[in-house]
Formats: structure tokens, C-alpha cells, sequence
């Protein structure tokens, strides 16, 4: 696995450029990814990390969409403006996430 | 006496008392499965019927007529799970107490979940066929479509048997060709995944299978509702599918008193251990078949390898002893790719379906990943195994667990390119 190096954070990222050790990553990280991707993060983009970073932590997955509207409370409608065309794999790699396998 | 109680007499729930009602002494065990109806039924089946292949009466058998002596049948609605308690409580008020439960009750389509699909155009011109009213609907719609968009249509991954969309679009397609009507139908595809299919490679070979038949995709496309006035598919990020013919996947979710049991996640689906299928709540609580919230697809085949685990792990927690067994993920099925051939694969959590043979590596007969006659035949001679073999729980001739032998993997594919 290749090791980067994106504005003084060392980190572990599969071929993808996602972490692969969540571990590895912090708020300011997290606002570097983001700015990658062309994404400049709100309190609402923050909303939704969080919640992506907590469910992770309790259930060893990504959340999918529907989840993260039906348990974490932000509509799929918000997260198609917040993160556009592609939410589900964009706010996993803003957290720092694997990308959510739910989808078999 | 101790109790086994199964909730749901599909293919996993039938499956599992046919085999442990052999394996557990009569005299010690009392089992008992629950269902909301006695109408047992083929549901790979449905693909058929829209295109006339099948009559009904092939794909239905009494659910009860599957059973083994032995065993009771109860018919009624489940109302909740008390589990702290080990209670189960129908609609109708009757009580069952248990040892041990096993969810077996699957996962069903639910057109209401998408706002305008349930409208004036269900079953005008929005069809499923992920039902038997559904399936056979289609088949009179199809009788009078001759030209226009014919839209196939997924709602949200996980489905029961995801290649099924794909299947139907490529009868479809051979069904038009065959009447001399496809050049007067636009096909689309359109899917929530960002391709045809989950995992890479099989993605790549069947979205090849679209460009080739000239089926156009949509992908990343995640309905939010649909605008029956103008008949199109609506995205949360502004995108519209028009269609004459929409055939769809509405999205599929547990059972509602998963829910109301406090036992499920946000699709209804019970949290299990993805080896054991023990849910992770309670120790004698399992899930098995489609109820459950693996990450492996909602299909017969990952129900019946895992419930040969299931029944091996089960004979051992009761007697005392350590679940020896750990199931893979192994799934396989058939891709029917129209004019009489069709596709396998075969594939598990942690490995994505690859081209080789089945179900002997190097010999096979049938080929994986490969359209061919043979793996159409074996599709249809599946049914004869299900009702004969399969859920009577006799011995199949295949590996439980998934074999990389003889497969060919990124590494050779690359190896093999670069010479």
C-alpha cells in the first residue's frame, strides 16, 4: 500500500487515495481530503462526517446513504448537495473511511 | 422438550428444518416454523414469466408440502419478538415460547418506500416482477408494447438476487429482437452502483453485455421519487429517466416486525456475526438467508451453503460445544443473457467473481463468467433441483466453501495481457 504525503499528514491510502487506516486521520485531515476533492466543508459537511466517523467506530462498516439519512438524520437530498454526484463514496473518503461495501 | 422456532418458510426457513429435523432427536426437540401463507414459491421463476416461458402452476408449490413429517406448521402473521423473554406473539395473539429462534423471513420488494410508484401508473405502466401479481402483470403490458423507452430500473443495492435487472434486459432485448420490435425501443438501465454490477470484473464483462445489445446505462442514480404526470424517474440530484415501460426494483427491506422487535437495522435486516449468522444481540437468535445483514448477495445459493454451515454449527452450540463452522460469503448463480445461453459465476465476501470452471476446477463442465448453452440448461434444470434436492436438504455435489483453483485472477489476467 502506497504512503502519501498531503499537506505535512503522513498516511496509508489504498490505489484509490482512500486511508486505509481511519486511524490515521484527524479534523485537520479531514478538511485536506475534502479540499482534494474540491469540497470546502461546512458545519453541515461536519454533521455528516461525524456521524459517518461514530457509526464506524460502533459497527466496523461504512454507513450507506440510507443509513446515514434514516440514522443519522440528514436527508439523501442534503448529502447529494453537500458531497455532489457520487455522496456515498465522497464523504467516506473525506473521513476517512473505506468506501461503503453495502452495496453486494 | 426443548423448542426450535423458525420464522419463515422460504427457501432458508425450509431448508433448515429439513435438515436439523434428521439431526435433532424427536423425542427431545420440538420444531416449529411460522408463515403468513402455505404458497411455497420458485422465485427465480419470476424472470420467466413476463416473457411467457413459464406457465404459473410450475412455481408454486404448499409451502407445507415442503416440510417433513415432524415438524408443525404454524400459518399466522408475526406480530413481535420479546426476545429477552424468548417470545414470539402473532397478530392474531397466540404466543410461542422458544430455545432457539431463527429469522428466516427474507426480504421483500416495497414499492411504497418511493414516493409516485405506488401512483396511478403501478401496474399501468411501472411494473415489478420481483412478485408472482407483478411478474404476471408484466407479461400482459409486455403483449401490447411495441415501441418506445423500456426502462429496468434498480431503487437501492441490497436486492434479493442482484443479477436479476440484468437478466431481464437482456431477455428483453432478445424478446424484442425475436419480434422484430427492437429497433422501435430504447432501452436504458439505469442503477444506483456506478456500473452494471457490484464487483469490477463482472461488471466490466456485463456492462460490456449492455454496450453490445445497445441497452444505454444511467448509473449513480439514486431515485427519489417518480413524476407519474410526465412518467419519468426522478434523482435526488436533479436527474430525469423518462420511460413508456418502467420495470422496476423497488427497494427491498427486512421484515416489518424485525423492526417493531427493536431486532433490526435501518432496511430491517438482523446485525449477525458474518460467519455464523448468530445475531449479535442475543446468542439464541440467528438469521439466515436474505433476513440477515451480511455483506454477501440476498440469493438461494448464499442461503443454501450458509445453512449447511448453520445446521452443522447448530448441532454442535446445543450439544455444548464450540461453532466449529465459518461460512464464506460463497455465492453463485446463473446469468440468463438471452437466446437460450447464459453466464455463472461464483464468488464469496472476499473474492469478486473470476472467469474458470464449475463446479470442478480446470474440468468444470460449465464455464464462469462466459456466455455458453450450458450454463442456460443448468438455469433451467435448477428448478427440478430446488424443489427435489435443495430444499429437502439432501446432499448437493458441490463445495460449500468457494474454490480460487483453477480461476483466473487479477494477477494472471494482467500477467497474461503484458506478454
Amino acid at each position: 500500500m502506497p504512503v502519501t504525503t498531503l499537506q505535512g499528514h503522513h498516511v496509508n491510502v489504498n490505489e484509490e487515495g482512500f486511508l486505509t487506516d481511519p486511524t490515521e486521520w484527524d479534523d485537520d485531515l479531514g478538511s485536506v481530503l475534502a479540499a482534494q476533492i474540491g469540497i470546502t466543508l461546512t458545519d453541515e459537511h461536519w454533521k455528516a462526517i461525524r456521524f459517518l466517523r461514530k457509526d464506524f467506530e460502533e459497527q466496523g462498516e461504512t454507513p450507506t446513504l440510507r443509513r446515514v439519512s434514516t440514522v443519522g438524520g440528514i436527508p439523501i437530498k442534503s448529502l447529494f448537495a453537500l458531497f455532489p454526484a457520487k455522496p456515498a463514496k465522497k464523504m467516506a473518503y473525506v473521513a476517512g473511511l473505506p468506501k461503503p461495501h453495502g452495496c453486494v | 422438550m426443548k423448542r426450535l422456532l423458525v420464522l419463515g418458510a422460504g427457501t432458508a426457513g425450509t431448508m433448515i428444518v429439513n435438515r436439523l429435523r434428521r439431526r435433532l432427536d424427536p423425542d427431545r426437540w420440538d420444531i416449529t416454523v411460522v408463515d403468513h401463507d402455505d404458497v411455497h414459491p420458485y422465485q427465480p421463476g419470476y424472470l420467466f414469466l413476463p416473457f411467457g416461458t413459464y406457465s404459473p402452476d410450475k412455481i408454486t408449490r404448499s409451502r407445507h408440502a415442503c416440510l417433513p413429517d415432524g415438524v408443525n406448521f404454524v400459518i399466522g402473521d408475526v406480530d413481535r419478538i420479546d426476545a429477552p423473554t424468548n417470545r414470539v406473539t402473532l397478530v392474531d395473539g397466540r404466543t410461542m415460547v422458544y430455545d432457539y429462534l431463527v429469522i428466516a423471513s427474507g426480504t421483500t420488494p416495497r414499492p411504497d418506500q418511493t414516493p409516485g410508484m405506488l401512483g396511478a401508473e403501478w401496474r399501468r405502466s411501472i411494473f415489478d416482477f420481483y412478485t408472482f401479481d407483478g411478474a404476471k402483470a408484466l407479461a400482459q403490458a409486455l403483449q401490447t408494447f411495441d415501441h418506445g423507452r423500456l426502462v429496468v430500473h434498480i431503487t437501492d443495492m441490497p436486492i434479493k438476487c442482484p443479477v436479476a435487472p440484468l437478466e431481464f434486459a437482456f431477455l428483453a432485448d432478445a424478446w424484442l429482437q425475436e419480434r422484430g420490435m427492437r429497433d422501435r425501443v430504447e432501452m436504458v438501465y439505469v442503477t444506483p452502483l456506478p456500473g452494471a454490477f457490484t464487483k469490477p470484473i463482472a461488471s466490466a464483462r456485463l456492462g460490456s453485455m449492455l454496450d453490445e445489445r445497445k441497452i444505454a446505462v444511467e448509473s449513480d442514480f439514486m431515485v427519489e421519487r417518480i413524476d407519474v404526470e410526465n412518467k419519468a424517474l426522478i434523482s435526488y440530484d436533479e436527474r430525469e429517466v423518462p420511460f413508456d415501460l418502467l420495470v422496476t426494483i423497488p427497494l427491498n427491506m427486512g421484515a416489518d416486525f424485525v423492526a417493531r422487535s427493536g431486532l433490526g437495522d435501518e432496511l430491517n435486516y438482523v446485525p449477525v456475526d458474518k460467519h455464523t449468522l448468530q445475531s449479535k444481540a442475543y446468542a439464541n437468535i440467528f438469521a439466515v438467508g436474505d433476513a440477515s445483514d451480511i455483506p454477501a448477495s440476498k440469493a438461494g445459493s448464499v442461503a443454501h451453503f450458509s445453512v449447511e454451515i448453520f445446521a452443522d454449527n447448530f448441532c454442535q452450540l446445543v450439544a455444548g460445544k464450540p461453532m466449529s463452522g465459518s461460512f464464506d460469503g460463497h455465492a453463485n448463480c446463473f446469468i440468463e443473457s438471452g437466446n437460450g445461453k447464459g453466464l455463472l459465476i461464483d464468488f464469496n465476501y472476499d473474492t469478486e467473481p473470476l472467469p474458470g470452471k464449475y463446479p470442478l476446477p480446470l474440468v468444470g463442465p460449465l464455464d464462469l463468467l462466459k456466455e455458453t448453452r450450458a450454463n442456460h440448461l443448468g438455469k433451467l434444470a435448477f428448478r427440478w433441483i430446488y424443489w427435489n434436492v435443495l430444499l429437502p436438504g439432501r446432499p448437493m455435489p458441490l463445495p460449500t466453501h468457494m474454490s480460487l483453483v483453477g480461476k483466473t485472477t487479477n494477477k494472471t489476467t494482467a500477467k497474461a495481457t503484458t506478454k
